[in-house]
């Protein structure tokens, strides 16, 4: 394998693996600051119990999050110099930007909100707690921004070969931004959503009746079966805003070849780029026509349109970009099933008597809304291919120039590690789960002043 | 009134970047510093430890993105060259803060049966971190040119820093506990402190053999005269530090400080040097601040905003820092 592939998949696994982390605390955050609010105007236990437990998972999440991005920070210059040296001019800023207004205020207050409570006013906790949930949400801002402008840049001139900046307001509110950023922070409600739900239904099927168990059942259900209809519909919009800007891609997603009317909605394929053409089809007529133009004739591009004369293909890999689209897109349909199935339970039956196949199917899908992120993410970001910014910078330019096996050493060396810090993030979270279900809960019920040597931060 | 030009600009974010980095290097230098100590400490002293830095570390890190921030976005010219001579130790440096970062959340949060295995996580981290980092600062120093010599020297720096690293986060024990352990952190520090004379006596020597334009630099006059401030004023802080470790600790607990301050000023002494060497080169005797800078409109627009958001960072970061004042209790959530 050569160094620009073995550079495309320690990309991929890296920011795979970080983008798992903020999608988790970037709505966590707000999660938490809603207990921490429920349980101030209440005063009632279930709150704090939950808020308790969760503040653990931020916690861990967060130093996750932070040591692979770190990661990612210094990918840009070890793997591929050329995007900054072609792009620096505007990816610097938004970067710039994203460590000056997000990180520290996220690092430093972090402290604060997790270590604090007993040091400083309720008042002071509260915002504390706040400016972390806002800094997570402007870290989402500034780099969605980035890279929306590298799936439709504007607002910039070429001097040299090199991008120069012309108008900032054109660069950051970029044509595909309002939409990705839109479908991101649904899409880490929605993570936040199945992961407090499946928690707890876990902790309910292992005979955890604690009323807190009750009310993050309630909570995490009603924030999915509230999120996801918003998602579908931020998702179709979406797909229509990619239909417009980068056509290849949109024709990658639904495998259509040739442009034209009448086309199919593909819902199962095997597309063979040597033959151009797909096996094993199923289609309903007309579906990817009326989806993407709302009207049974429309015309949608085909990926023959993107093959130039000398038969160089211009269009992204086919397969991944199909498959990927549609296990998002069916991902988004089981929890549309879930969470209003749920909704129903709950309101005919009471939330204490939800049967035990659904809360089965709830834990079972703990961590669906990782897999609609990454599968997600793979359709946009395959789908750009073969460019890194679209029409100005290709992937192959911006490659650095390191020897493959050095690459391929501490590729190997990163999935080692991610599989087993991956392996132990989700047995924590179990571990949490099961001592709270004993009942060994929270060092609230410790006292004051803890003795020195008593186990930190639990 | 000053111009911001294609001349001021390089200088200024050169400067802010020194500076992020000697901030980064004093600050997780104490929580590297800590995780290097780790394997002298009994069980019990580790969690106190950990409670010493707990609400700082993620705060301190993230000087070191700034750092890698403004390498990238003010010289990007420069950074590719940088990054990728340094490929593997950045890798090894990556995965030291990865494991070290993680762990810190781990070895609180995972069955009580796998702590052991998480603080030695803790202490791999922190040991790669600051190896690998003390590595890129000889390779560096030898202008990124990778040969057996260069290599040897690098090796040396880096156990250099991994002392100077282990010395700062002695002292930041001294300053932040009492009773058994802050005794045993004065031991740890008397010790290190000879690791820490001859790191930065070696890097002081070897760089101004390292380039003619360097030796210069240094040893003509009367720039000689104005700059035999700097190592004598490291020679008074060492000679005060040896005197003080050998009286601490105090009863009344005064002083507690001074190894901290003391070893601040001379990381700070350090740097002053090696940036009067280095400047105005970004890659050694390569390209200059002002070659690899980005186009002036861009840094003027990240200016602005620094500007304007550096101090209210600044003031944060003391109120965290006065919030968490005073003697480390252990940490809870609540
Ligand atoms: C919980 C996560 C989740 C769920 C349930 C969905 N998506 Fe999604 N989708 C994402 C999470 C996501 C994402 C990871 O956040 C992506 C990647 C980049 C982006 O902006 O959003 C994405 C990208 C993405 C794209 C690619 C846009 C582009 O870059 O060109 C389209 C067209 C859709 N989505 C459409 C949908 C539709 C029609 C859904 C209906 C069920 C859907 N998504 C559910
Ligand atoms: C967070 C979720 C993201 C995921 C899961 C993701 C995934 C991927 C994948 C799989 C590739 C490889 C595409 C291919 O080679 O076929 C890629 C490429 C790339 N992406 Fe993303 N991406 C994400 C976000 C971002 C963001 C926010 C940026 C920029 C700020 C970015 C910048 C890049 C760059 C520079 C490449 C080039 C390397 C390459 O093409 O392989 N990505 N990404
Ligand atoms: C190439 C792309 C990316 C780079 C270079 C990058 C860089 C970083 C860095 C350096 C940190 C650590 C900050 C600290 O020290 O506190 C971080 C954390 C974070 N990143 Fe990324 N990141 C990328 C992609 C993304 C994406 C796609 C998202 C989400 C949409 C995201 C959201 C966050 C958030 C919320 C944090 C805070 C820590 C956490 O919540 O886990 N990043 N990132």
């Amino acid at each position: 394998m050569d160094t620009l592939l073995l550079s495309r998949i320690q990309f991929g696994a890296n920011i795979s693996f970080h983008i798992l982390f903020p999608t988790i605390t970037i709505a966590l955050g707000w999660v938490l600051l809603f207990f921490r609010f429920r349980f101030a105007r209440t005063g009632a236990q279930q709150w704090m119990d939950a808020y308790m437990f969760w503040v653990k998972v931020f916690a861990l999440s967060f130093a996750l999050g932070v040591v692979s991005g770190i990661t990612m920070s210094f990918q840009f210059g070890t793997n591929w110099p050329g995007f900054m040296e072609t792009v620096g001019n505007v990816a610097g800023p938004l970067l710039a930007y994203e460590v000056l207004t997000a990180f520290f205020l996220e690092a430093v207050f972090l402290g604060i909100m997790l270590f604090g409570a007993r040091r400083v006013p309720t008042w002071l906790h509260l915002t504390a707690t706040f400016l972390v949930a806002f800094g997570t949400t402007m870290s989402a801002f500034w780099i969605i921004v980035l890279n929306s402008w590298m799936h439709t840049p504007q607002g910039y001139e070429l001097r040299d070969g090199i991008v120069h900046a012309t108008d900032w307001w054109a660069i950051i509110f970029n044509p595909s931004l309002p939409y990705r950023l839109t479908h991101m922070l649904l899409a880490s409600g929605l993570t936040v959503a199945f992961l407090i739900a499946g928690v707890a239904a876990f902790r309910r099927l292992i005979g955890d009746r604690a009323k807190t168990t009750a009310t993050q059942l309630r909570v995490g259900l009603g924030l999915a079966a509230l999120l996801i209809p918003l998602q579908i519909v931020a998702g179709d919009m979406h797909g229509l805003n990619t239909l417009e800007h980068q056509p290849a891609k949109v024709a990658a997603m639904e495998a259509n070849w040739d442009t034209g009317p009448n086309v199919p909605l593909v819902l199962f394929a095997l597309p063979d780029e040597d033959t151009r053409s797909n096996r094993a089809e199923i289609a309903i007529p007309n579906g990817a026509s009326l989806i993407l133009t709302h009207r049974l004739d429309g015309i949608v591009p085909g990926l023959n349109d993107f093959v130039a004369e000398d038969g160089t293909v211009l269009h992204p890999p086919v397969a991944p970009v199909f498959y990927g689209f549609r296990i998002m897109v069916g991902t988004g349909f089981a929890m549309l099933a879930l969470s209003w199935l749920g909704m129903i339970l709950i309101w005919r039956r009471g939330v204490d008597h939800l049967p035990r196949p659904y809360l089965m199917a709830a834990t079972a899908m703990t961590f669906s809304g990782w897999l609609a992120t990454l599968s997600g993410w793979y359709v946009t970001e395959i789908g750009r291919q073969p460019w890194l910014v679209t029409g100005v910078l290709s992937t192959k330019q911006a490659v650095g120039d390191v020897a493959a096996p050095l690459v391929m050493t501490t590729l190997i060396a990163y999935l080692a590690v991610y599989a087993l810090l991956l392996a132990a993030y989700i047995a924590v979270i179990f571990h949490l789960a099961r001592r709270a279900a004993a009942g060994k809960t929270p060092a609230r019920e410790e006292p004051r002043q803890a003795p020195v040597g008593a186990i930190p931060a639990e | 009134m000053m111009t911001l030009d294609a001349t001021t600009l390089p200088m200024i974010f050169a400067t802010l970047m020194g500076v992020s980095i000697l901030l980064y290097v004093i600050l997780d230098g104490f929580d590297l510093g800590v995780g290097l100590l780790f394997p002298f400490a009994t069980p019990t002293e580790r969690d106190r430890m950990i409670a010493s830095i707990g609400p700082f570390w993620d705060a301190n890190e993230t000087w070191l993105v700034l750092a890698i921030g403004l390498l990238l976005v003010a010289f990007p010219a420069a950074h590719g060259t940088i990054l990728t001579a340094l490929y593997l130790p950045v890798a090894i440096m990556l995965i030291g803060l990865i494991l070290r970062g993680v762990a810190f959340e781990f070895r609180a949060k995972a069955p009580l049966s796998q702590k052991p295995n998480w603080d030695r996580a803790f202490f791999a981290g922190s040991l790669m971190t600051a190896l690998s980092q003390g590595f890129m600062l000889g390779m560096y120093i030898m202008g990124l040119d990778w040969t057996g010599g260069h290599a040897l020297f690098a090796l040396l720096t880096a156990g250099a820093l991994a002392v100077a690293y282990s010395f700062i986060g002695a002292a930041w024990t001294i300053l932040k506990t009492d009773g058994v352990l802050q005794a045993k952190a004065v031991t740890w520090a008397r010790g290190g402190i000879w690791g820490l004379v001859l790191g930065m006596g070696s890097v002081s020597l070897a760089t101004p053999l390292v380039s003619p334009r360097i030796f210069d630099k240094w040893f003509s006059f009367p720039e000689i005269l104005t700059l035999a401030p700097l190592p004598l004023i490291s020679a008074a802080l060492i000679g005060l530090l040896w005197y003080a470790l050998r009286h601490l600790p105090t009863a009344s607990d005064r002083f507690a400080w001074f190894p901290f301050v003391a070893a601040t000023g001379l990381m700070c002494l350090g740097f002053a040097g090696m940036a009067y060497s280095f400047y105005p080169f970004i890659v050694p005797e390569k390209l200059t601040i002002y070659e690899a800078a980005s186009s002036p409109e861009s840094l003027r627009i990240i200016l602005y905003g620094t500007c304007v958001v550096l101090p209210v960072i600044l003031g944060y970061t003391v109120l965290a820092y006065t919030i968490f004042r005073g003697k480390a209790t252990s940490l809870s959530y609540d």
